[in-house]
């Protein structure tokens, strides 16, 4: 067995033994994930300068062209090439285990970066203007339809990489009782992933077809709630690893162990159950569906799936504080808080990520995905602020924040501009908040998005006034768009910088840190004196989170005010 | 450690905090969702139910006939108008169509306050989303379907629509007009 024992290193911050196959595969996909955030980023800078009326950058034809590209690089190729790598490290290194198939996992990298690049090439051609949706009956150029097959056969095929190695560490026994919370969490995320996948097969194939002539009529209902079974539960792919990845972080910044594993592990089963009829949320005011399917499928199966998230949102903060308590910071509620590694950005972009996402992201997506309040908030920008709650400061950031160890640990490179690094979460963080709100608020007043005109509407005939409050709100997006871009850039620039240039980290133990609590070793602290279990040893957490439930409650019963003030419609 | 395989007996009791934010997040989780069934009793907002199969060749017909009929007129007999586009009184409680084209919606409709009327939204090209300024109501206009909103306004003015779902080059273009007498 000498050829498998060279196909192994020990890795000497961890411990864990790392595959040398399954580490190329994951540089590999994690390198295609930071180009295409730098090319989404690129796009975002033009998008948003162009919304921005002060400065309205783009003609119509390249704004629209440029949006399309941003919402497809940024929501699935970013993200997804970030998840794969994500699912192999979750599989193979954490479980000290050799990847399954490892030239099948190159056949996927390809085919995913095909599909990719097929679809970039359409659609900033001006062959495929028709938005990240694709809504039939506007048509694309069947090669963008089939770039994003090519891609999704490849993610698929990534999935089952997963599951298969998944069962070879089981067969060769290197995991017994349960898989580490990382890796169930990223189960989960795998498995709402096939569902997606399967979902976007079952829509984009036949309208590939139809942009080819051969299928003569798509109809525009079924294809809204096939693709948002694909496009909304692919969302919930990102929540289940983002939410992977704050346990991690954890793990790795301040050495917290899950506070119960059940609690978390549960909350995981929650979105594997329930989070994947998610389509609902797009069509509460579309025709042919009835109330009854409305509710019950934007519910979630009575908001099961939202309270996972609540859950996890009190574990992750709670494991941070336990960890922090038993380090002796146990004066008044929140000394664990102020004592926490902040100047390390793997720290920042946790914390930041969880409570934007937890803001931002997901009290707005149970207010706009109530049945009747989507009246209110369906297609206006209100959305978009939504989204960029939940997938860029939440998701976005939490992968952001995961690089920075990603770089030592497999790389093995060390960071350059370790400072430049410490403060990037923020302005990240920062920009994306006055970017989201901006849109949020500008979006109540019935500014809509994918809009190229909201202040003269190209010279329509009937073109009106949106009150003038929205332009501060609009101009608070564009600042903020220019600061999460450039924190963005910061990103890209450490990363690649370190990737290319970075001292190369050799052997002995190293410091992956940033001047505090260094990672615990993959040992479990299993003696503490306070391990008292049923305590209440969390009451910061407690604090914070109570408040946070006051915000949603009031939040949600003023939109509930604000709907009550329209015409009665039904 | 959620690197690591967790202990054997994994499932212990629960923390305090924890019981109490389950229990507290599982009422709130469970209002919002109870909440929407209770809105159709006690609200009068709710995304309308009705909708019909409808092909944009028919629907378009239906809409000429809705024209002819109720298009405003002024004393010479000249059909009224504002940019081209017809201004249509139909009478309360009638059937109402509002088709979305790209890129205009067509008729103008002239309604009256307080009266209810039963609006057939439809699109006779691509998919459209009707938003209705400044109330910020929302509603999909998709081809092959008749939505039908029954909607009552409830304050007179001009109350400019626009598209707010892409639906080309054009889309930005897309503006009409619902009137609101006394």
């Amino acid at each position: 067995m000498a050829t498998q024992v060279e196909q192994f290193r020990t890795c000497p911050v961890t411990g864990l033994k790392v595959h040398l196959p399954a580490e190329n595969l994951i540089k590999a996909n994690a390198v295609a994930a930071v180009v295409f955030i730098l090319i989404g980023g690129i796009l975002a800078l033009l998008v948003a300068l162009t919304r921005w009326p002060a400065v309205h950058l783009l003609p119509a034809d390249l704004f629209y062209r440029a949006l399309t590209a941003h919402g497809v690089n940024m929501l699935i190729f970013w993200i997804i090439f970030f998840e794969i790598a994500g699912l192999y490290f979750g599989s193979a290194v954490l479980l000290n285990a050799r990847l399954a198939a490892p030239r099948l996992g190159w056949f996927a990298f390809i085919l995913m970066l095909a599909g990719a690049i097929l679809t970039n090439i359409v659609i900033l051609m001006g062959k495929a203007d028709v938005m990240f949706t694709a809504y039939v009956p506007l048509k694309a150029h069947p090669l963008f339809y089939l770039g994003y097959i090519l891609f999704a056969v490849g993610a698929l095929i990534g999935c089952g990489l997963f599951f298969a190695t998944l069962m070879i560490a089981r067969s060769e026994g290197k995991y017994s009782s349960t898989l580490p919370l990382a890796t169930f969490g990223l189960a989960v995320a795998a498995i709402i992933a096939v569902l997606t996948i399967v979902a976007g097969a079952t829509i984009l194939i036949p309208t590939l077809l139809w942009s080819l002539g051969i299928v003569q009529h798509m109809d525009p209902p079924t294809y809204r709630l096939v693709f948002w079974l694909f496009g909304h539960a692919s969302q919930q792919i990102n929540v289940a690893a983002m939410v992977t990845v704050w346990y991690l972080l954890a793990t790795l910044t301040v050495g917290a162990q899950p506070v119960s594993e059940v609690f978390s592990r549960t909350a995981f089963l929650f979105y594997a159950f329930f989070i994947n009829i998610a389509s609902a949320h797009h069509l509460m005011v579309d025709p042919a569906l009835s109330p009854a399917w409305k509710v019950w499928n934007t519910g979630y199966f009575f908001h099961i799936a939202v309270l996972a998230s609540m859950m996890h949102a009190l574990a992750v903060p709670a494991s941070v504080e336990l960890a922090q308590r038993r380090k002796g910071y146990t004066r008044g509620l929140f000394e664990w808080l102020k004592k926490a590694p902040w100047g390390n950005p793997g720290f920042s972009a946790m914390v930041f990520s969880l409570l934007l996402f937890g803001v931002l992201g997901g009290i707005t997506g149970v207010v706009f995905g109530t049945e009747q309040l989507s009246i209110i908030s369906h297609n206006t920008w209100r959305i978009t602020g939504h989204f960029h709650g939940t997938v860029v400061a939440g998701t976005t950031l939490a992968f952001m924040g995961l690089t920075y160890y990603v770089i030592p640990l497999i790389f093995r490179r060390e960071l350059v501009g370790k400072k430049l690094a410490a403060i990037q979460p923020y302005l990240f963080g920062i920009g994306v908040t006055l970017l989201s709100v901006g849109m949020m608020m500008a979006g109540g007043f019935g500014v809509p998005r994918r809009h190229w005109d909201v202040a003269a509407f190209g010279g329509s005939p009937f073109a009106f006034e949106f009150n003038p409050v929205i332009y501060p709100l609009l101009t608070m997006m564009g600042i903020g768009a220019i600061l999460a871009v450039l924190g963005g850039a910061i990103y890209v620039g450490v990363t690649v910088g370190s990737v290319l240039f970075g001292k190369r980290v050799t052997s002995g133990p190293v410091s992956i840190s940033f001047g505090t609590s260094t990672p615990a070793s993959g040992t479990n602290p299993a003696k503490n004196p306070q391990e008292k279990t049923g305590g209440f040893g969390e009451p910061g957490t407690f604090v914070l989170a109570v408040i946070f439930l006051a915000v949603f409650i009031i939040y949600y019963f003023l939109n509930w005010k604000w709907l009550a003030s329209v015409w009665p419609v039904g | 450690m959620s690197i690591s395989p967790p202990e054997r007996i994994w499932w212990k009791p629960l923390h305090t905090e924890e019981k109490v934010w389950l229990a507290l997040a599982l009422i709130f989780t469970l209002s919002t969702f109870f909440f929407m069934p209770i809105w159709h009793v006690i609200g009068s907002q709710n995304p309308p139910s009705e909708s019909y199969k409808v092909s944009p060749a028919q629907f378009r017909d239906r809409v000429s006939a809705f024209v002819e009929q109720y298009v405003l007129k002024d004393e010479a007999g000249e059909e009224r108008e504002e940019k081209g586009i017809p201004i249509v009184h139909p009478p309360p409680g009638s059937d109402v169509y509002l088709m979305a084209q790209s890129f205009m919606w067509y008729p103008i409709l002239e309604l009256e306050k307080g009266k209810t009327y039963r609006v057939h939204l439809s699109s006779v090209d691509v998919e459209h989303g009707l938003s209705v300024y400044p109330l910020n109501m929302n509603f999909m206009a998709l081809p092959d379907y008749d939505y039908v909103l029954t909607i009552t306004p409830t304050e007179a003015g001009e109350y400019p629509i626009f598209c707010n779902e892409f639906c080309g080059i054009g889309h930005h273009r897309m503006v009409g007009r619902i009137i609101v007498k006394e």
